[in-house]
């Protein structure tokens, strides 16, 4: 079978949900639909269930299914087609879409544009090479929340936890809450990028010791973990510094070691890919370098806020109207480079002639306390923003004025 | 005399807070700003926390039904109210919103649910 569409948004999260809407508001005439491989919309949210998303976005504070359900009541109530149960196998640069759906069985789609939205997974053990056994027990957290969160079910009493990161934190309280003992989060950086809102409310209220500079470095146990072994590390090198092991025992190691984008369809699909983000090279509109296919969301680059997430897929969903109604609009860019201690930037490229204010958002290489950022053109500077602290773990951002821009643009720590 | 080390979680700097309870001064020192010393004083004097869990759903399309407090709760009634959510089952068609508990382990809070679940 096979059908045409103005918009197919793959991916039914956050950000497909803000995308296809912004389609639909762009351009009202446009046919948009959403794929989604789960059974519901919702994306990573629906397991989210603490609060602390929307401040931004909606000025209060939601928890992450009622995030998500704001966002699908809106669908809802315009004639966004959302097929779910459905995955999408391939996308391919004339942005034909095949997809398998248990009831119809294979598809074909055809799009006047695609936004890219699947989200990211999470590391995982084999991704991090910890020495040792392979006995049942290790779960990344992510896993872990599903379980515990949609299912009812807990994966263990006595549980070590392998990364600071916020769903690390978030874990480590919930399963206080549900009656776990959690003995150790342990962090391998000297720092933690989770919020100091989660270090305090999840860890600090609930007696649980939280050691920088300390890494799992063996998982002990035949059929079930039965402890693990955990090393100080060097910070320098960041490696085991012998002598310093200490077991410990447990039924259960979390791993929350990291996010990486979702970006099977999109390498298939050609598309030039940036090496620190793990994801797609984007323009302000979140174009990719494949015409007609944009991305948004944690498959362009890990955000710590599904606020940014909505904000960015908006700009995407909206664009991607305008390229399958009006068509082709920007066939020339501009670089954005960062630089000294910025780590990367989204968008890495600027359209020629493009007007307007961009956000440029960006990430730091380590923590800098009263420290200034600024967007450079040349010599001519085009923003500057102070901040008393920026770490890793927050996603910063500088606005500029398009119409300034007049070639290659740096963005730089000063 | 009473003294308390915390951290300020107002803003991404994370200042280092000493809380010092004197009979009915309440002292901050090492926050950057204002917000900092509302932080410690209301850390010290009765902190509060929203609690999110999760409550059993009968006839539904899930399991379970994810919940919050509508309101924060004072940080010593989480182990009460989680009891009570625990103890708790619902009914589907649940929509966002729905009180689940009523003032919930008496906390001061209903508890409400999250999320939708459909009844199959
Ligand atoms: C385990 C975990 C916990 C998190 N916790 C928090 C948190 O507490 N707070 C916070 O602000 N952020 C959190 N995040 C970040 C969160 O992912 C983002 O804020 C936001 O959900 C990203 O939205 P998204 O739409 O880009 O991705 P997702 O929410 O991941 O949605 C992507 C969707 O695409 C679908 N999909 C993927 N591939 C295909 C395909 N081939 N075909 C069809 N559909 C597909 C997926 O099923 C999914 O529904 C967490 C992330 C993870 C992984
Ligand atoms: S005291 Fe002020 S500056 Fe320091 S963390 Fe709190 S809010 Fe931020």
């Amino acid at each position: 079978m096979s059908c045409m569409v103005d918009v197919a948004i793959v991916g039914g999260g956050p950000a497909g949900l803000a995308a296809a809407l912004a389609a639909k508001e762009a351009k009202p005439e446009a046919k948009v639909l959403v794929i989604e491989r789960d059974k519901k919309l919702g994306g990573i949210l629906r397991q989210c269930i603490h609060n602390g998303f929307g401040l931004h976005y909606f000025g209060e504070e939601l928890t992450g299914p009622e995030y998500a359900q704001r966002f699908i009541d809106r669908v809802e109530k315009t004639d966004i087609e959302v097929w779910t149960d459905t995955m999408v196998l391939d996308v391919s640069q004339k942005r034909e879409i095949t997809c398998v759906n248990t009831e119809l069985g294979l598809q074909k789609v055809e799009a006047g544009a695609v936004v890219l939205a699947m989200g990211c997974r999470e590391r995982t053990r084999g991704a991090l090479n910890i020495p040792g056994t392979r006995p049942a027990g290790v779960y990344t957290a992510g896993c872990a929340q599903r379980l515990v969160n949609m299912e009812g079910f807990m994966p263990g009493k006595e549980i070590v936890i392998l990364g600071s990161g916020d769903i690390g934190l978030i874990m480590a309280r919930r399963m206080t809450w549900e009656g776990a003992k959690v003995k150790l989060v342990a962090e391998i950086m000297p720092y933690s990028s989770g919020l100091n809102r989660n270090i305090v409310q999840c860890l600090v209220d609930n007696d649980i010791p939280l050691k920088f500079n300390h890494t799992v470095t063996a998982v002990n146990g035949r059929e079930r973990v039965e402890s693990v072994t955990v090393s100080e590390v060097d910070p320098a090198t960041r490696r085991p510094i012998p002598g310093t092991e200490e077991t410990i025992p447990c039924d259960t190691l979390l791993l929350s070691v990291g996010l990486i984008p979702e970006n099977e369809l999109s390498l298939a699909a050609g598309i030039q890919m940036d090496r620190v983000t793990s994801g797609a090279v984007v323009d302000e509109t979140r174009q990719t370098s494949v015409p007609g296919v944009f991305a948004c969301g944690n498959v362009l680059h890990v955000h710590d806020l599904v606020d940014n997430v909505s904000a960015e897929a908006t700009l995407a969903g909206a664009a991607a109207a305008r390229y399958a109604i009006d068509g082709p609009k920007a066939t020339e860019w501009y670089a954005v480079k960062a630089e000294n201690g910025v780590r990367y930037t989204a968008p890495q490229k600027l359209s020629k002639g493009a007007s307007g204010k961009a956000e440029l958002f960006f990430r730091v290489g380590n923590p800098v306390k009263n420290a200034a950022v600024e967007a450079r053109c040349g010599d001519k500077v085009l923003a500057r923003r102070k901040k008393n602290i920026m770490t890793p773990g927050e996603m910063e951002k500088i606005e500029i004025d398009l119409a300034e821009v007049q070639g290659e643009v740096v963005v730089t720590l000063v | 005399m009473e003294t308390r080390e915390m951290t300020c979680i107002i803003c991404p700097m994370g200042c280092a807070l000493r809380v010092t309870r004197d009979g009915d001064t309440i002292t901050v020192t090492g926050n950057t700003c204002k917000r900092g010393e509302k932080y410690g004083i209301q850390e010290m004097t009765m902190p509060m926390r929203t609690v999110t869990t999760s409550v059993t759903c009968r006839g539904g399309d899930r399991p379970l039904v994810s919940v919050k407090t509508k309101d924060q709760v004072p940080k010593e009634k989480i182990a009460e109210v989680l009891e009570a959510c625990r103890e708790a089952s619902v009914q589907a068609p649940v929509r966002v919103g729905d009180v689940i508990l009523a003032d919930a382990a008496g906390a001061g809070s209903d508890v409400v649910a999250t999320c939708n679940a459909d009844a199959v």
